[in-house]
């Protein structure tokens, strides 16, 4: 292997390739090439380093560890002649400290928890190797835990290992995963599945997409080590057709699996075999729900089935079926690798490990953030999120997506862990975290919520199919000034029918935020209804049919 | 058997070879003879997912989002300026058969908001500006 003194990483996630990390990735290779360094420094594409909320390519600089960012085409030269040639630091574009907090690993170690809350384990590779580059994976440790299982565990030390390490399902619902993966193991077939579901659709959240465009190798060793465990023949990871790269990250590194041997016949040599596909979505968010989603792999309309059956035992074909989600599996490398009492020292009782958040909304700093279970929601928006934008007072955060929950400033001290989240009716759901300032207007936020469920609501069961249109309906009356005092009492009376009687999640879930609402910003609604006022200024009150 | 499994993908596959990006009925009807399906459980499938289209589109879709966080970009105003701008109104084609304007629920890139996309390729912190930009390099047939 060929030693270069230097590495430069260049960000190229979906964000940055379409900020020119294309163009900025050949302008290095051309001027490296010119000042004669291309034995000494070589250029690697990576996942996302940070900067996600600028249109901008930000490349890393190893071992200096200095990041660059905004990098033009046109700034190339004057970095290579500097930096690469001279070493001397290009000050001007060199990112300032604290961005840095955020993004290098090596501060983010327990004595700098204050500066910096995230804690990467998840996210460690991210930004730091060539996601289509399996031996860079290799390199950082990466099929060890794989190797590790597979000769020094059974299958039930497997299971065992992640029940104890007290991981949570983060789809959304927080399912003990070590238990539905015990489920899974002793029903009995030839053919038994593991489904990865990376149909990430719930609005505000992107967090899969980082693990699948920076360190794809990661969920599918999970999922491999997932299928050693519960017996699983043949897997599907199934990906929204809209994330072309993380398609083809994806695909890259099954096919590089393959190769060498991860995947397919006998494992590494042992008897386990697994086979492993792709399998893109379509366009429908409630195949983000199991058996919706399993329907869909069939090539059925992506409606949900009855439960039970649950899927461990009869899922896909009638055939027992795990379906983890991408982060679930993401975990898994590294509780077999370094243990399940390590993992329990992360994190809270009840909540263990790391959990990422897409964070965004009116916000200074957005992206993709990992946190150990126990950080406070107020912790980040202020220390990760920079607090809120042009100094405006907060005026409350959609947690875990728009069927999550609705918190008020006074909620911001809540640790953001399953317990206490639920205290307060709320839960890190989908893993999103919505910012909104005062000038926003809660009967508008709620209306777009409404319409995004009214669209999706897949139409086989009444109380969602009626009650997703007749919310959305009651809401735009008021947002229009034509709202009527009993309407608060009918949005209430359908969203708890919605909850009661739906017959799956999408539909019992769709209310959630409009209900919380309706009690936390109760005046809100009454101005719009008995004023025709909106004191945020949003809404169109005097709208009429002729408008 | 093992065809049958992926019904899904082999519809991807008859729309990506479709030069107006839809799913032709003829095509339809022998996919589900082939596979002993009634056209009817075909046609259910391919109007369920929104991606597919029964309607032949333009040369290029666009593909943009009005969730949560490109709402508060303002991502309706966008959407009414793309539509003035095409002379189409949302899942209408232009004149010149050149784009068919979709919406398109979250794209995962609430970080830069608004967001769309234009085939594969997408573009985020969107104004009427960079519109203008985006759209005029494709119809320079970029």
């Amino acid at each position: 292997m060929k030693f270069y003194r230097m590495h430069v990483l260049v960000a190229q996630d979906t964000r940055s390739i379409m900020a020119g990390a294309k163009r900025v990735e050949e302008a290095l290779n051309e001027e490296i090439r010119l000042a004669g360094l291309e034995d000494e420094i070589r250029v690697i594409p990576t996942g996302s380093l940070g900067f996600s909320d600028k249109d901008q390519v930000a490349i890393a600089i190893y071992p200096d560890n200095i990041i660059y960012c905004p990098v033009l085409v046109s700034t190339v030269p004057e970095i290579v002649k500097e930096h690469f040639l001279k070493g001397r630091v290009v000050k001007a574009l060199a990112h300032p400290m604290e961005q840095k907090e955020v993004t290098m690993e090596e501060r983010t170690s327990e004595n700098q928890m204050n500066l910096d809350v995230q804690k990467r384990i998840l996210l460690k590779n991210v930004g730091k190797i060539d996601p289509e580059n399996i031996q860079e994976y290799i390199a950082a440790d990466g099929y060890i835990a794989l190797e590790k299982a597979l000769f020094e565990m059974t299958p039930e030390n497997v299971i065992e290992e992640v029940k104890t390490s007290e991981l949570r399902g983060r789809g959304g619902a927080g399912f003990p995963t070590g238990l539905k993966w015990q489920f899974t193991r002793p029903n009995p077939g030839t053919e038994k599945y593991v489904i990865c579901n990376a149909d990430e659709g719930e609005p505000g959240t992107f967090k899969d997409r980082e693990i699948m465009e920076g360190d794809p190798h990661k969920m599918i060793e999970g999922m491999i080590i997932a299928a050693y465990a519960i017996g699983g023949t043949h897997g599907y990871i199934y990906i929204r057709g809209e994330y072309a790269l993380s398609i083809q990250r994806l695909q890259k590194a099954i096919d590089d699996c393959y190769e060498y041997g991860f995947l397919g016949k006998n494992i590494l040599g042992t008897d386990f075999s697994f086979e492993l596909c792709i399998h893109a979505g379509a366009g429908a968010y409630v195949c983000g729900e199991e058996t919706a989603l399993i329907n869909s792999i069939e090539g059925k309309r992506g409606e949900p089935r009855k439960k039970p059956p649950y899927p461990p035992s009869e899922g896909l074909w009638q055939k027992p079926t795990l379906v983890n989600n991408v982060e679930t599996f993401a975990n898994i490398p590294a509780i077999i690798s370094h243990g399940s009492s390590w993992y329990q020292s992360i994190g809270v009782e009840g909540s263990r490990g790391t959990k990422l958040f897409s964070l965004m909304g009116d916000v200074n700093w957005k992206g993709t953030i990992e946190i150990p279970f126990g950080t406070s929601v107020g912790d980040i928006v202020q220390n990760i999120g920079h607090g809120v934008r042009y100094d405006r007072q907060l005026k409350g955060i959609i947690l875990g997506g728009s069927s999550g929950s609705l918190l008020v400033p006074e909620e911001l001290t809540t640790p953001v862990d399953f317990h206490s989240l639920a205290q307060i009716e709320a839960g890190p759901g989908s893993g999103s975290i919505v910012v909104m300032d005062e000038t926003r207007c809660i009967v508008d936020i709620c209306l777009n919520i409404a319409e995004f469920f009214r669209h999706e609501s897949c139409g086989k069961c009444t109380p969602c199919r009626e009650g997703t249109a007749q919310i959305c309906h009651l809401l735009e009356m008021i947002a229009t000034g034509n709202g009527l005092p009993e309407d608060l009492e009918h949005l209430e009376k359908i969203s708890q029918t919605m909850m009661d009687s739906s017959f799956c999640p999408l539909g019992q879930t769709a209310p959630s935020v409009l209900k919380q609402a309706l009690k936390k910003y109760h005046q809100e609604f009454i101005e719009h209804i008995h004023n025709n006022n909106c004191p945020a200024g949003v809404c169109n009150m005097n709208f009429t049919e002729e408008d | 058997m093992e065809e049958k499994k992926h019904l899904l993908e082999q519809l991807h596959d008859i729309q990506d070879a479709d030069k107006n990006h839809h799913l032709p009925a003829k095509k339809v009807v022998e996919l589900s003879e082939k596979h002993g399906y009634s056209p009817a459980k075909v046609y259910g499938v391919e109007t369920f997912y929104t991606m597919y289209s029964t309607q032949p589109r333009g040369k290029h879709i666009i593909r943009i989002c009005e969730n949560q966080s490109c709402h508060m970009a303002n991502a309706k105003c966008l959407v009414h300026y793309l539509e003035s701008k095409l002379g189409t109104s949302v899942g209408g084609t232009t004149t010149d058969g050149l784009f068919t304007l979709e919406l398109s629920s979250c794209l995962g890139m609430c970080s830069v908001a608004p967001a769309m996309m234009i085939d594969d390729v997408p573009f985020g912190n969107l104004t009427e500006d960079r519109i203008d930009e985006i759209i005029d390099s494709y119809k320079e047939g970029k």
